[in-house]
């Protein structure tokens, strides 16, 4: 069938710039570029370019440029271009239009509608530069009140309390499953984490065992697949993390196509190689929350209550009632995955439309928690469109605990955000299986970025916890006088919990 | 309360912001003494204040009642009064009521009727509670529902005396010659954003429990938020109301012993943490995993005190000045040493305390106990 999409980008080669040296040829993994001997000149086929920018990084002299193609359809605010490809793609194929990474919609990011605060004249700023600037945390379920053996003159502490993550900085990498993204990624991530002391998720794939000696520095993660889930997994890990959903995609589950499942991911994910990895949409032994309970203390009998288990849920409607469920169930951890959160493959229609922004799910499930008093029985880490300091320490002042970050994490790795992760063709070696494209990404290299990344955003953030007159992050955590809105309305302002601006 | 928050907050502001100047005076040996040096220092002090509030805090002052509760009420109106009238004689058997004695040449600015009542709960009025339970419970009623009246001042053998004008005006307008005790503490005001009322000078009082504080807490927010899950409603909206009711849950309903509290609200550093001996370590570690929300951030100073006992402390970079000096039995308490200085020659002893680190004065425990920070080896 002829196609009638056309296509989205153009490649435009500057023809006395471009020394056909096929560098751009060799690193199109969708083959775009091709190099004709006859005209000795380099050509390209537009309709194969995702605009990831690969040939444009490495093109050594810069001779590439990639447009959007300036033939757009009549103009029209309800039929967009991506309205009526998407029709014409669905009448061409018959199936469901897959992406990857998070919601591309102008949906309210709140965060950019949220303002700081700083300290003028009555109480005095403070220099991260000069003066210690904390940001410590310790994730898991604290107690309300603790007692002391006061009977020999000293304080001696008899509460022992459950077991916590301890974080250098509130910056965790969030899931991302091994057979989605490489295997050099993950091992930059666990060795990022390693370095900077905090933490790496599996995400549903399992670990590969050449990973277990990061174990310290890793969250193991149990979906409803179960790969990889065994009992070495499971106690290798610092703590668990059960999936019931994701941001990108809310009450659906996954699916790997065998292609990607490779020998190494065939024995991380301990199934049959070239088979389909299907994750159910709900975990089939959680259809109620006494059953999430049953789950929460399977996890931790089996790790003989060691170590933290978290609950991640997608931001939905009722978020608030279902983290007060899940903390009563027993989760010392609340990872909660807004709408903007992303994935590494998944319907858009999905992506885009279900789901809620993370920032008014967690201000709503932070006071919900506060209200009912259960605010100390677990942490609260957030992702989903996480992408500079700023939105962290507006979330922490929200009322996170820590942040998840994904997206983040993958541009400072190489990824443009393309949105075509579920291909498993990523031309800079992230989202791919492929051994040979996934050599792309040096893991030494890798870790540098990512540890570059961390420490830049800590230092920011102690700036901003300094301007505010706040040392310690404990004390900027559901400070929520510290944050101002702009462009709200009121409702908007009532579930955020904070003030209008120059309120 | 609708009145007591327009009063103390009319501009609706996230708190109420304020700085001050701070004096503690107590006998170790528990001999009372007269108001002459602590209304002497904190006069000399005059320069930390603005005029719009000061106060006092004496223990042992009613020992003639030393085992009732003595409440000095602040009425707005007429009204309230007769609301709280019916409302104490309901809940307390009253032992005594009275007009508080005042001297009206005072220079004090618009005073309001105050009263002072001896009481205790009735008998079988405090079921299934503590009475100190049952006098909180009731001091907020009387705070919140009689729409202007105000509880200064709720413990046993002490008192509070306070409003607006500066600290020595306010002590001769109480008369305060006239009164004893062990343990005073003294405080003159700087706020920047009431005019001042009198309920909001401090000391800031909840039972035998008095703070008195210099400081902005940059941590308000969250420090409000974590007493909220605990059933404590910020009305006043100052940091001081937030530190008295962090001393309240942490002291007395959690049985915690001063020392321990003090590493809850000006904690050590993480990297001092981290070098510690390993019982010193976990203890200092969970304190700050459990209490993370009351760690009180940004500068403040408090003079805190109950019965028998009273408590400096500065927050853990001291943004704010606190001097100590002892002199035989008597330890001092000061934003400034000049103040010390002026009304005891001759010192054991005079020190600044480092950030965090409390000074504490305890009844027949006859030398401070200090909580010194933790050296961090290199």
């Amino acid at each position: 069938m002829k196609t009638y999409i056309e296509p989205e980008f153009i490649v435009e080669r500057d023809q006395d710039k471009c020394i056909r040296c096929k560098v751009c040829v060799n690193q199109c993994t969708y083959e775009t570029h091709y190099y004709d001997p006859e005209d000795d000149r380099v050509y390209s086929h537009d309709e194969n370019c995702v605009n990831c920018h690969r040939c444009a990084v490495f093109c050594p002299t810069r001779a590439i440029t990639i447009k959007r193609n300036p033939t757009q359809y009549t103009e029209n605010w309800n039929w967009t271009r991506e309205a009526v490809t998407a029709v014409k793609n669905q009448a061409e194929t018959g199936g469901i239009i897959l992406t990857g990474m998070g919601c591309d919609k102008p949906y309210y990011t709140y965060w950019d509608r949220l303002l700081l605060n700083a300290s003028q004249v009555t109480n005095p700023s403070i220099d991260p530069l000069r003066e210690p600037m904390e940001l410590r945390t310790y994730l898991g379920a604290k107690s309300d009140k603790l007692e002391f053996d006061l009977e020999s003159g000293d304080s001696i502490l008899m509460t022992k309390i459950t077991p916590q993550l301890s974080v250098e900085t509130p910056l965790l990498f969030t899931a991302l499953s091994y057979g989605a993204i490489s295997f050099n990624v993950h091992e930059a991530l666990a060795r990022a984490a390693t370095e900077y002391g905090t933490f790496m998720n599996t995400g549903e794939g399992g670990l590969d065992r050449r990973l277990y000696k990061y174990g310290d520095h890793i969250i193991v993660q149990v979906a409803s697949g179960r790969f990889g889930v065994s009992p070495d997994y499971m106690n290798v890990g610092a703590a668990l993390e059960i999936k019931i959903g994701q941001g990108a995609k809310p009450g659906i589950g996954g699916h790997l196509p065998g292609e990607k499942v490779t020998e190494d991911i065939s024995r991380t994910r301990m199934i049959p190689a070239g088979t389909d990895a299907l994750s159910p949409a709900p975990q089939h032994d959680i259809y109620s929350i006494e059953d999430l309970r049953q789950l929460i203390y399977a996890l931790k009998e089996e790790t003989d209550y060691t170590k933290p288990v978290s609950v991640k849920i997608a931001a939905v409607h009722n978020s608030a009632a279902i983290a007060s469920g899940m903390v009563r169930a027993g989760a010392d951890i609340i990872a909660l995955d807004g709408v903007r959160g992303a994935t590494g493959a998944a319907p858009r229609i999905i992506r885009d439309n279900v789901g809620i922004p993370i920032e008014l799910a967690l201000a709503s499930v932070d006071q919900r928690l506060r209200e009912e008093g259960i605010r100390n029985k677990a942490s609260i880490i957030i992702a989903g469109g996480i992408k500079n300091s700023a939105d962290v320490v507006k979330a922490i002042a929200l009322g996170a605990d820590a942040v998840y970050i994904g997206t983040a994490a993958l541009v400072a790795i190489g990824c443009t955000v393309c949105q075509r992760c579920h291909t498993g063709k990523c031309p800079w070696g992230i989202a791919t299986p492929d051994p040979w494209i996934s050599k792309r990404v040096n893991s030494d290299i890798a870790t540098r970025r990512l540890v570059n990344l961390l420490r830049g955003w800590s230092l920011e953030i102690k700036e901003m916890m300094g301007g505010m007159g706040i040392n310690a992050i404990e004390s900027l955590r559901g400070n929520r006088l510290q944050l101002r809105g702009v462009g709200l309305t009121d409702t908007e302002l009532k579930i955020l919990g904070i003030k209008m601006a120059g309120d | 309360m609708e009145t007591i928050t327009k009063l103390n907050n009319p501009y609706g502001e996230d708190k109420v912001i304020d700085a001050c100047g701070l004096f503690g005076m107590m006998d170790l040996t528990g001999r009372r003494f007269g108001s002459k040096a602590p209304v002497k220092a904190i006069s000399n002090m005059h320069e930390r204040g603005n005029g719009l509030g000061g106060g006092y805090a004496i223990y042992g002052l009613y020992p003639e009642h030393k085992d009732d509760y003595a409440f000095h009420i602040m009425y707005l109106n007429e009204e309230s009064k007769e609301k709280t009238d019916r409302l104490l004689e309901q809940n307390f058997d009253l032992l005594q009521a009275e007009e508080m004695p005042v001297n009206p040449a005072a220079n004090v600015w618009s005073p309001p009727l105050i009263w002072r009542y001896f009481l205790q709960p009735k008998k079988d009025a405090a079921k299934n509670q503590s009475h100190d339970d049952y006098v909180v419970q009731n001091v907020m009623r009387i705070n919140t529902e009689t729409g202007g009246a105000f509880v200064f001042s709720s413990g046993k053998n002490m008192g509070v005396f306070k409003g607006v004008g500066f600290p020595e005006d306010i002590a001769e307008y109480f008369c305060l010659d006239e009164y004893e005790g062990y343990l005073w503490v003294c405080h003159g005001r700087f706020p920047t954003n009431t005019p001042g009322w009198w309920g909001g000078a401090h000391p800031f009082n909840i039972l035998d429990w008095i703070v008195v504080h210099n400081g902005e807490l940059s941590s308000y927010g969250i420090n409000r938020r974590y007493l909220e899950m605990y059933g404590y409603h910020c009305t006043m909206q100052t940091d001081t109301e937030v530190m008295a009711y962090a001393l309240d849950l942490l002291m007395r309903k959690q049985n915690l012993p001063m020392e321990v509290v003090a590493r809850i609200l000006a904690p050590p550093l993480w990297i001092e943490i981290d070098d510690m001996e390993p019982n010193e370590k976990r203890l200092c570690i969970t304190l700050r995993q459990c209490y993370s929300s009351l760690l009180m951030n940004g500068p403040f100073t408090i003079i805190a005190a109950h019965n028998g006992e009273m408590i400096g402390l500065t927050d853990r970079i001291k943004l704010r000045p606190l001097t100590a000096g002892v002199k035989g039995h008597i330890l001092y308490l000061s934003s400034e040493e000049s103040a010390i200085q002026l009304v005891a020659s001759n010192l054991d002893r005079v020190w600044s305390p480092r950030g965090g680190e409390p000074v504490i004065g305890r009844l027949k425990t006859m030398k401070p106990v200090e909580i010194l920070a933790p050296k961090v080896r290199k």
